[in-house]
């Protein structure tokens, strides 16, 4: 087992590797940069000396493979960098964003799996009968709705139905849990609605997968008291899949906070996401997908243990 | 839930109401005022900034030598300058600044802290950006011949240089704070302005306290401000309605504000007025074809500016007709004469119809090309749809791309396109900034359409150095038949600005640039 | 060699069979109507010019912000453009994007997968490599970075670079289940013996390998079409998709569309609808599919 995980996470090495120098290399290739935005993105009229010696000043002017290289190294080091748009360091622009995209990410997964396990499994239960069909269509619809629409109709519908907004600015949920969490409980429903489904769904197959086995049928035959204890020991193994879904929606609801954000107007690492792509800010993009790319290899690692650790059946030499 | 329905007519009203002022009560002080601002600054340098985003981020943390009378705009009144000369010959200016100003961490403002500023804007030190230190060029020497004394010399005769003097942009800093470090300003805040700086969560919100000793007596009236930063404007529509923000400085659209004035009624104070920017076609002379001036004059007759200005005024914030200088503004061309230009014509079927036969005579009857423009929703696209539509009418097929802004800028830079959307941000009328797209590509290199023709450039300097009024409106005027005729470039239409604010605020005062009025030292509340 | 043909008959009557399609429609209900749901986009889609009323690129200012009515049935946008055309017009731009990127996306998936079964060793270690580089992006991360990146390049109005970057990210999705899918045939001894006995390793892909993996391959590919247009919306809207003037459902939600909710809420219900009903139907397709083809569910 730490053998297994240490391989694992030996392997991280060349994939953020890959990670590090596709990203570098696509956002080279991007026309356009950030000082141009900076100084006449507003019709300035400033002199092309002043704009040449911005670029310098932000090493934009040396050859790629440098600045390859010094960004290598100080990712090394840890240091990500400044933001080439405010000039702060990359981990102070994410890290008083990030607080709040992590919160709105783990209410959604909370709401999603509260209502998830108990939607998908009554649907396999109660396989082809019409509750089977009504949860399928909630569930299918869940994936279908665009979550910025679905956000777009909640902030609408608030609005000029209660004519209550909520607030505009964030606190923390440690100084005014009220303000906070009527804050963020739209941007959790309108993301998580679709984790909810995708989570709903998968509970539902792989328990219709187990139920099927033979040990199912046995214990059928033999009566009802076997089936409530093996339906039991059935939705323990239905939850495994259950959980590789949950880990791996996790990272794809960054995607989803990066539209959801733009409509609710939060100050999350989504909209900083958007902000920094449209002003070709390239190191705090790219602190950004190395940040999420490390997530995202982290939660498979530790999916793939709790794997291990919930199936006697799973060893890894 | 709805309040009473007012609907167009109740905008009008109001603005009325906002133009002729109903100022007959006195002032009350206190109260927090939160805004919303729709971009956020990247630094809080206001000499290397050209966005408004800096000025309403920055503004009421600083003051400047003097500043724009909106009362009475385009006069000037004083800011630090409490008494000012100009010599006849317009030589020399001489400030006579107040006395016993200080900046907010304690320190004296003197006329050497003016000095220092104004330096670094007409020659910045390495490693320091001053986005109009062209402007400042004409400046020989700046002398201090005592504390509250600031004299400047000129070398050349420059007509808007009291203007220059009372641009927002020339926020003064403290000397100490710059031979410190140059860079300072960008992101300390040390101001003698009428707020204290308080906090910048980033991302979120700017705020600032009241400063105590600001030397003007009795101002401010508010206790602080609070500026939210709200980039959609969806949300910020939704946080006015629902109070959360009490106003929003730069300016709405139609659409919004009848949105507003619908779901708030009288709760809501409409001002508007000309806008110092426009949205202008320029055609890329390097590339074929369009560097026969045939099909560039029949692409611009193709438009009809009046009769869409009326359905885009109702959807965007495009809407006066103009030609080089803002429409309402002293140098503007009169209506009468402006109809005679190519592309402004009110018969519009006649100026298609030479329009096709000028396409067909150059042989570009079945034109193509791809329209360069930048990817915002206000006014951009609105523009596009249209100048797409108006070229299908002559039978002119165009492919409409979006940019965002820096390949938007990178492209027009490189000269890779065919026909660009360009724009022009003035935050005051003086023609010699806003003729200087217009001029020569090898002088004015943010010229999109890359033409260099020297007569354009001799009328040009010609007006810079003008004193006469009415001469340099004449000279004015032979520039734009020049530009027009020769169809290099040309603006579309100027844009309209309405400002929202909610009744209770009072004291902030309307211009016709965004850039204008963002110190906030007279505004208060009626509550 | 001939057989002794007394008690058999020369040839024997084929066994009666139901079409696929009739068994279909009978064991997944909710498939066959979203067959029905697609089939009818992609009708509009193709047949647009006929379908649509009007131009949907036809500007008229004087009926801007019309509520739907005879003469529009989804009302006007704020152009005075009829919104039903334009929903039309939309669905083809959804269809061409959606079925192009995930063609794209998951016919390269799966050809690396069974490549990655077949060959396994180094060859399999560096594809995924490849595809776990891939996979650390997420969806819209890596589209906003290759729609910006790739220079753009248009056919028949739709953008090259939105299928690029729609495609790539379904490409390691579908790469892997195809492997896996591959892979359990591999293990199988008749491929061994079909390669002993000198079969060209083509004709062991194509003869062996790849029928098993068909199956997920289709199912991946109905479900990918629904997120690629999901994802061309979600682009779209964030001003990163198809640009204006091109009617597109995800554009037709973003710029100034909510301003106008109180006045004309149809401008931002219809397209919203559209969407979800096309994604919905695909979804639901893609698991009546799955349903109807995976043996284990067969009752």
């Amino acid at each position: 087992m730490l053998h297994y995980t240490l391989n694992r996470l030996l392997l991280m090495i060349p994939t953020l590797f890959g990670v590090a120098v596709l990203v570098f290399f696509m956002l080279r290739v991007v026309p356009g940069d950030v000082v141009e935005v900076k100084l006449r993105g507003d019709g300035g009229a400033v002199s092309q000396e002043m704009i040449d010696m911005e670029r310098k000043r932000l090493g934009l002017d040396k050859p790629l493979l440098n600045q390859f290289a010094d960004w290598m190294v100080g990712l090394a080091t840890l240091d990500l960098g400044k933001s080439m748009w405010t000039d702060r360091p990359v981990s102070e622009e994410i890290g008083t964003r990030l607080e709040l995209s992590l919160q709105v990410a783990i209410m959604a997964t909370i709401i999603a799996v509260l209502i998830a396990i108990p939607l998908g499994t009554t649907a396999a239960l109660l396989r082809d009968t019409w509750v089977d069909y009504l949860v399928r269509i909630i569930t299918i619809g869940g994936l279908s709705i665009p979550s910025f629409w679905f956000g777009m109709l909640i902030m609408l519908g608030l609005l000029y139905f209660s004519g209550w907004l909520p607030p505009i600015t964030f606190t923390p949920i440690y100084v005014d849990p009220v303000a906070n969490l009527t804050q963020l409980i739209w941007p959790a429903l309108a993301v998580g609605y679709r984790y909810c489904a995708v989570t709903a769904r998968m509970i539902r197959s792989s328990l219709l997968e187990v139920l099927s086995e033979d040990y199912i049928r046995t214990a059928r035959a033999k009566g009802v008291f076997e089936r409530l204890v093996v339906s039991r020991h059935a939705l323990r193994n239905a939850l495994l899949p259950a959980i590789t879904v949950i880990g791996l929606e996790f990272t794809f609801l960054i995607g989803g906070l990066v539209v959801t954000e733009q409509v609710f107007n939060l100050n999350g690492i989504g909209k900083l996401f958007v902000q920094s792509v449209s002003r070709n800010d390239f190191t705090l993009i790219q602190g950004m997908v190395m940040l999420i790319a490390v997530f995202y290899v982290f939660t498979n690692l530790v999916i793939d243990l709790l794997y291990a650790l919930f199936d006697p059946r799973i060893r890894y030499g | 839930m709805r309040t009473s329905v007012l609907g167009f007519l109740g905008a009008f009203a109001f603005a009325f109401a906002g133009a002729t002022g109903t100022h007959a009560q006195s002032p009350k002080r206190g109260g927090t005022l939160q805004f919303a601002i729709s971009a956020e600054t990247p630094h809080y340098d206001c000499h290397g900034s050209d966005t408004y985003a800096t000025l309403h981020f920055s503004a009421p943390f600083y003051s400047t030598l003097l500043k724009f009378n909106l009362d009475k705009y385009p006069e000037v009144m004083g800011d630090l300058a409490q008494s000012w000369t100009v010599a006849p010959d317009l030589m020399t200016y001489t400030f006579k600044l107040h006395p016993g100003v200080k900046f907010h961490d304690g320190t004296p403002l003197t006329s050497a802290d003016v000095k220092a500023t104004y330096d670094r804007l007409r020659n910045p030190p390495s490693g320091v950006v001053s986005t109009r230190q062209a402007t400042f060029g004409d400046i020989g020497t700046i002398e201090t011949p005592d504390a509250n004394t600031v004299v400047f010399k000129m070398k050349a005769v420059n007509a808007a240089m009291l203007e220059h003097f009372a641009s927002p942009w020339n926020c003064i800093y403290s000397a100490k704070d710059l031979a410190a470090d140059p860079n300072a300003p960008k992101i300390k805040i040390n101001g003698s302005g009428p707020f204290i700086f308080v906090e910048h969560v980033k991302g979120s919100h700017v705020s600032g306290k009241r400063n105590e000793s600001y030397f003007k007596q009795g101002l401010p009236y508010l206790d602080g401000f609070k500026g939210v930063f709200m980039l959609q404007a969806a949300a910020m529509l939704n946080a006015l309605q629902g109070g959360q923000v009490l106003a929003e400085f730069r300016g709405i659209s139609p659409a919004e504000r009848d949105r507003l004035v619908q779901a708030m009624g009288d709760k809501i104070r409409i001002e508007e007025s000309s806008w110092t920017l426009n949205l202008l076609v320029a055609f890329n002379v390097e590339k074929k074809p369009f560097d026969d001036v045939r099909v560039r004059k029949a692409l611009l007759l193709a438009i009809d500016r009046w009769g869409g200005s009326q359905g885009l005024s109702k959807i965007s914030t495009l809407r006066s007709v103009g030609g080089v200088i803002r429409p309402g503004s002293p140098y503007a061309t009169p209506e009468a004469d402006l109809v005679k230009l190519p592309g402004f014509s009110k018969d519009i079927n006649a100026s298609r119809a030479e329009a096709r036969r000028l396409l067909a005579e150059a042989g570009a009857s079945n034109l193509k090309f791809t329209l360069h423009n930048r990817n915002l929703a206000m006014p951009y696209t609105p523009a596009g749809i249209f100048l797409v539509d108006q070229w299908r009418q002559i039978g002119v097929t165009v492919d409409h791309k979006q940019f965002d802004t820096a390949p938007y800028l990178a492209t027009m830079n490189a000269g890779n396109h065919e026909v660009a959307i360009d724009f022009s941000n003035l935050f005051m009328d003086e023609p010699s900034l806003g003729l200087a797209k217009y001029v020569s590509f090898k002088r004015a290199p943010e010229n999109r359409s890359r033409a260099n023709d020297d007569e354009l450039d001799k009328l040009y300097d010609a007006q810079v150095r003008e004193r006469d009024a009415n001469k340099r409106k004449e000279i004015i005027r032979a520039f734009e038949t020049r530009l027009f005729e020769q169809a290099y470039q040309q603006p579309l239409l100027w844009w309209h600005r309405i400002v929202p604010t909610h009744k209770v605020v009072m004291g902030w005062k309307m211009s016709p640039s965004h850039n204008l009025g963002a110190d906030l030292g007279e505004v208060w509340l009626d509550q | 060699m001939t057989m002794a043909s007394s008690t058999l008959p020369a040839t024997l009557p084929a066994p009666r069979r139901r079409s696929a399609i009739v068994d279909f429609t009978w064991q997944q209900p909710l498939g066959a109507v979203s067959f029905v749901i697609i089939f009818a986009m992609m009708f509009a889609g193709i047949f647009s010019a006929w379908v649509a009323p009007y131009n949907p690129f036809d500007i008229d200012f004087a009926s801007i912000l019309a509520p739907p009515s005879p003469e529009h049935w989804f009302g006007t946008d704020a152009y005075g453009r009829d919104i039903f055309s334009r929903i039309i017009y939309g669905s083809r731009t959804a269809l061409v994007i959606g079925f192009t990127s995930s063609l794209v996306g998951s016919t390269l998936g799966a050809i690396l997968g069974v490549a990655s079964a077949y060959f396994g060793g180094r060859i399999d270690d560096w594809i995924q490599r490849v595809m776990d580089v891939l996979l650390a992006f997420p969806i819209i991360v890596l589209a906003l970075v290759v729609v910006a990146a790739v220079r753009s390049a248009v056919f028949f109005g739709i953008d090259v670079n939105l299928i690029i970057a729609i495609a790539i990210p379904i490409l390691p999705r579908v790469e892997r289940v195809v492997r896996a899918a591959a892979l359990s045939v591999r293990v199988m001894p008749y491929v061994d013996a079909a390669r002993a006995a000198g079969y060209s390793n083509a004709r062991i892909i194509f003869r062996h390998m790849t029928p098993n993996v068909v199956a997920p391959y289709l199912i991946m590919l109905t479900a990918f079409i629904a997120q690629a247009i999901l994802a061309e919306a979600s682009l779209s809207f964030l001003g990163l998709g198809v640009t204006e003037p091109t009617p597109a459902w995800g554009l037709m939600l973003s710029g100034n569309a909510a301003d106008f909710f109180d006045k004309a809420p149809w401008m931002i219900l219809f397209p919203g609808i559209a969407i979800s009903l096309a994604v919905f139907a695909f979804n639901l397709f893609g698991d009546s599919l799955r349903d109807y083809l995976d043996p284990r569910f067969k009752v």
